[in-house]
Order: C-alpha cells, then structure tokens, then sequence
C-alpha cells in the first residue's frame, strides 16, 4: 500500500471546480512535483494535503490512517510557504523550536533539535538572529528547518522559491533535494517551474484546469507526454500543421515535404492533427543516408542566442520551424536568409 | 532658500499659529490669576483640588478597562475577519465607524433608554453605570481600536503565520497569544493610547451615566465655575494627550529602527 494516497480528491468554490477527480499515490521517500500553470489546482491539492482546505469529495489516506478531516495540527505534516511565514517576533531557534514546544518536549531535546536542524541547514551562527536580520534564501532555509524539526510524515512545499532570485533559486532547490534525501522523507512540491520539477522530482504531476494531465518520471513527462497539454507545458515544443495524413504507412505532409512520423499507442491523433517535434531534436544538414530519417528545407528566419544553446528559427515553405542546436566556441552562426536544411528521425515526431 | 521651499515653510507657519495661538492665548490667560503678575497659582488651585484627582483616576480605571475589553473584542474579530471572512470586513468597518456618524448624544439616551429596563437593569447600580459606561466607551473607540489593529494586521502574513503554526501542532490559543499579538505589539499600543486620551476627557456619556465622578464632567463643571482655572485644565488635559502622542511615536519608532514586525516576508 503506499505510503499517502490521494483518491478522487475535488474541491468546490461556489459553482467553480478548482481540482476534480485527483488520484496520487506516492511511496515513503518519494519526491514527487505538482506541476502547472496558475490556477490549474496544484496548490489547492497541496492545501487539502496540509488539511487547511477540506474536499468535496475524495479522501487522503496517511501511512494507512485516514486523515481527510483531521485538523492541520493533528496530521504531523511539515509545511514550507512561498512567504517563508516565519514568525517576525521569534529569533531563529525560537522559530524551528517552536513546533518541538507545541510537543511538549524538554528543553534539552528542544535545544539539541534546533541545533542538528541549523546544521542541516548550515546556518549555526544565526541562531539567535531575528528573522528580518537574515536574507530570503536564508529565511527560507530556516522555514525548512522549522518544516523539518518536528519529523514530519510528510513535507509539503508550496511554491517555495518564488519568492528568490534566479542564482538563490538554483543553489537552495539543490539544497532541497539533498536534505530531502538526506532524511528520506516523502515530499510534494508545488511549482509552475517545469525546470525545477525535473531536476528535484521522483515523479512529476502536470495539472491543468483542476485535473490530472499525467503523472510520471521527469523522463517519461518530457520524452512521452501523454497530452498536449503536457507535450506543450513541458519543455518547448511545434506543432506544425500537416496534410495527407496516411496513418497506416505513417507519413504525413508538412510544408509540401513528405514526413515520416512514429506510431504509438496512447498517441491517437485528434481530429485536425499536427506534427509534435523538440527543437533539440531537428539537426542541420543532410543525414547519412537512412530512409527513416525526415528532410525539410527551408531558409533562416531569425536567429537567438541563449549561451549554451542557438535557436534557430527556420522557415519551410511558410511554415515556421524552432530548433535548438548546442552552442560552441567556434560555431559559425547561420545568418538571417540562409539556405538551411533540417533532418530529424522519425522516432523523434508524432501526431497529435 | 529655494523658492519653493520658502513656501512650504510659509504655510507651515500659517499652519502652526492657526494651532498654536489659541492655546498660546489659552495658557497666558491661565496664567493671570492675579491681577499684574503671571502666576501658576490656577495650576496649584487644580492640582489641590482633590476631585481633579479623584475624577481622573476614576477617568484612568474607566480607560484601562475600555482598552482591556476592546482589544479583547477586536483582535480576535478582525483576526478572523482577516483569517476566514475577508467578504465580511467592508461590513464590519462600517459598523465600527458608526460611533463616528451617530452623535454621543443620541447613542447616550440609546443606551440608557435600553438598559435601564428589563432584563438588563444597569442604571440601578454603581457597578451597572461602570460596565454600561466602558461598553459604550468601546463603541465609541472602535473607530480607533478597529483601523489601529486592522492596519497592524495587514502588515503581517496573517494567513500564512496561522497555517505554519497549525502545521506546527499549534491550537488557536497558542497562535493568538504566541504568534498574533505579540505580532501586533505596536498596533495595539496605537489603539490603548488613541483609546485612553479619548476615554480620559470624554464628557457627553460620561456625564448622563456617571456625573461628576469622571474627568470629562469635572473639567466641565471647573470650566462654568473657575475662570482662570478652566484655562489651566485645558492646557493640562491637552499636555496629558500630547504625552499619549509622543508615546506613540516612540512605540512606531522603535518599531521602525529594529524592523522586528515588518511580517513574515
């Protein structure tokens, strides 16, 4: 059985369905991300979780108890918020104690505790600092250490980078992970970053508009995704008009060119189907010769460097194409108007 | 000096003497006593005069427990207001605000009109008139008390500070007396002194539900009666509110210098 479930879990604003029908399990130790674009539900669900939002329907089951009406303070469940809310009027030890208090532990454990968990964070000497004295990042750190003293079941994380800036950002969601590991404990992190939910998560959840689009491996999410949504949300990605579709032979036409796509099930197209393709999947020049590799010509629209990477924007027969190719230090840009062709395996394209 | 300087000093002055000399002239006649000399003796005849101390301390008892009963109604409301009705806070506002619009007059007669008779029987004891005396005096500083700890309240993460105590295995009680007052330190500092300088020389309910027991009366009552001592009074009660004030600006002070109740952002 795993170790928290979430079965049919919905919730109701007046006659707005903000998250219908979530199904999660997770297992003890899991790392898991809900991912998606405001409003999709993903911190709704995380709030049901922590038991500050009841469900209309559903229930959240906890290492075999059923806690879906349990009180927030009943379901020893650690929480982290965008805002950090430490409390302004405790120092730092008083803030990570504060929970070991409300648990009526002895002082000693209480003072052993905020020290092994000021460790973690690596932030000893701020023990008696107030917490307007520290930075963002720092302050975040100690709402994690605060999270984490009380041995939580679980750690719920909403949105807790949002507040910092791109380099604190990158340094502190690594930080996460290694604490995370570190104590093995089962998380669920809310995010709108998709970058950030690959590089922490076991598994992702995509949500929009409420619902479920797909729970899987950063890797499946990315290289399968199991809507357009998904296929759209993670990653950059074109979708390029087709005709003459033949679904048995699998070819398609894109910009007046023949193209091989890859048939899969789960990958039915809809009604007026389009090309799916990455743009690090498309390469320049010719390929050696293999008939499963597709050809397009086309001319350089525009060109945009992003340091390790150079998107190209090409265009085939009026149809406009992305593709990203590496950066190097002696790289010869493409100009704007240059002949160019595209090649790309079949394996690397589908219809949706 | 810049040409618009020279302007905005221009009417500060104007401002200032529009202030300042009436309680200039104020005080100078205080101070005429006796006829061809300036003398304090209207201060000492206040000061001597055992009523000026008994109604004041009455005044001050009455304040501290209108200040008591006040924070005691609104922390907790506009906590909730915050916390779980935020639809509800224009409505509350209002009403807190009607003190304002109802003159002390009609509000006065209201009150005794309803709790002279059954069931409530106030007005037939002394205890009666204390406790309807400081329940109308908390209608009548709610505007203050309301807006002082509202704004506090808006300072701090009110939401997010109470779900990471709940998280943290905290009841209510812990997260108001642990987390939300001493958060709102200042702003329920703001809200005892505005209460206590109102309270304190408060005349119109003062005089029809207690008489001349408090401050507000007897200053009344020197003020028909003792010419250069009706002065003096005023100028004592308008120092007594200046303290209040200065206070305040202390408190903010300090809060502003150390930072510590920026919230929890």
């Amino acid at each position: 059985m795993a170790f928290i479930e979430l079965s049919n879990l919905s919730k109701v604003y007046g006659t707005t369905t903000v998250v219908e029908n979530v199904n999660l399990s997770a297992e003890k130790g899991e790392f898991i991300s809900f991912l998606g674009p405001s409003g999709c539900g993903k911190t709704t669900t995380l709030r049901m979780v922590a038991g500050f939002e009841l469900p209309n329907t559903g229930n959240i089951v906890l290492d075999g108890t059923d806690i879906t009406n349990l009180s927030p303070r009943d379901r020893n469940i650690g929480m982290v918020f965008q805002s950090y809310a430490l409390f302004p009027n405790m120092t730092i030890g008083q803030n990570i104690g504060f929970g070991l208090q409300t648990r009526k532990l002895s002082k000693t454990e209480i003072k052993e505790k905020v020290a092994e968990m000021l460790a973690l964070v690596h932030l000893e000497s701020h023990i008696d600092k107030y917490p307007y004295q520290l930075s963002g990042g720092q302050q975040q750190r100690i709402a994690l250490a605060r999270a984490l003293a009380i041995n939580p079941a679980v750690l719920l994380l909403d949105e807790p980078l949002s507040a910092l800036d791109a380099k604190i950002r990158v340094e502190l969601r690594l930080e996460i992970r290694r604490i995370q590991q570190t104590m093995g404990i089962t998380t669920i992190y809310v995010t709108h970053d998709q970058e950030e939910a690959m590089l922490l998560s076991d598994r992702v959840m995509v949500m929009s508009q409420g619902h479920v689009e797909q729970i899987g491996s950063p890797s499946m999410i990315y290289n399968h995704p199991a809507t357009e949504f998904v296929a759209q949300f993670v990653g950059q990605l074109n979708l390029l008009p087709v005709s003459a579709v033949d679904l048995d032979a699998a070819t398609c036409t894109v910009a007046e060119q023949t193209v091989h796509f890859e048939t899969a099930a789960g990958r039915e197209p809809g009604e007026s189907p389009r090309l799916a393709i990455r743009p690090e999947e498309l390469h320049i020049g010719l390929p050696a010769t293999d008939e499963e590799v597709n050809v397009l010509r086309g001319e350089i629209a525009s060109v945009l460097f992003l340091g390790a990477i150079v998107r190209l924007r090409v265009r085939v027969n009026d149809v406009f194409i992305t593709a990203d190719i590496f950066n190097e230090r002696d790289l010869t840009f493409p100009r704007t108007g240059d002949e160019i062709v595209l090649n790309f395996s079949k394996h690397a394209c589908w219809l949706i | 000096m810049k040409r618009g300087s020279f302007w905005s000093w221009l009417w500060v002055a104007i401002g200032g003497l529009y202030f300042f000399l009436p309680l200039l002239s104020t005080f100078d006649f205080s101070l005429r006593a006796k006829k061809g000399i300036l003398t304090f003796v209207a201060y000492e005849n206040i000061f001597k005069d055992p009523q000026f101390w008994s109604t004041i301390r009455f005044s001050l008892v009455i304040a501290l427990f209108t200040v008591f009963f006040s924070i005691l109604l609104v922390v907790p409301t506009v906590y909730w207001i915050r916390l779980r009705l935020p639809q509800l806070r224009m409505l509350v506002e209002f009403i807190s605000m009607l003190s304002y619009v109802i003159p002390a007059i009609v509000l006065v007669f209201g009150l005794i009109r309803v709790f002279s008779g059954s069931p409530f029987y106030l007005t037939n004891s002394y205890f009666g008139t204390y406790v309807l005396l400081v329940a109308a005096y908390v209608v009548l500083t709610l505007p203050f008390s309301f807006r002082a700890i509202d704004t506090g309240m808006s300072a701090i993460d009110v939401r997010s500070l109470t779900e990471a105590a709940q998280s943290l295995g905290a009841g209510w009680g812990t997260i108001l007396f642990r987390v939300i007052f001493p958060n709102l330190k200042v702003a329920i500092l703001s809200s005892v002194f505005l209460t206590l300088a109102t309270v304190i020389g408060e005349y119109t309910m003062a005089s029809f539900i207690i008489g001349l027991k408090s401050f507000g009366p007897y200053m009344s009552l020197v003020g028909q009666n003792k010419t250069y001592e009706s002065s003096s009074i005023t100028i004592i009660s308008f120092l007594m509110t200046w303290a209040l004030m200065m206070v305040i600006q202390l408190f903010n002070r300090t809060k502003a210098n150390n930072g510590t109740h920026s919230g929890g952002r």
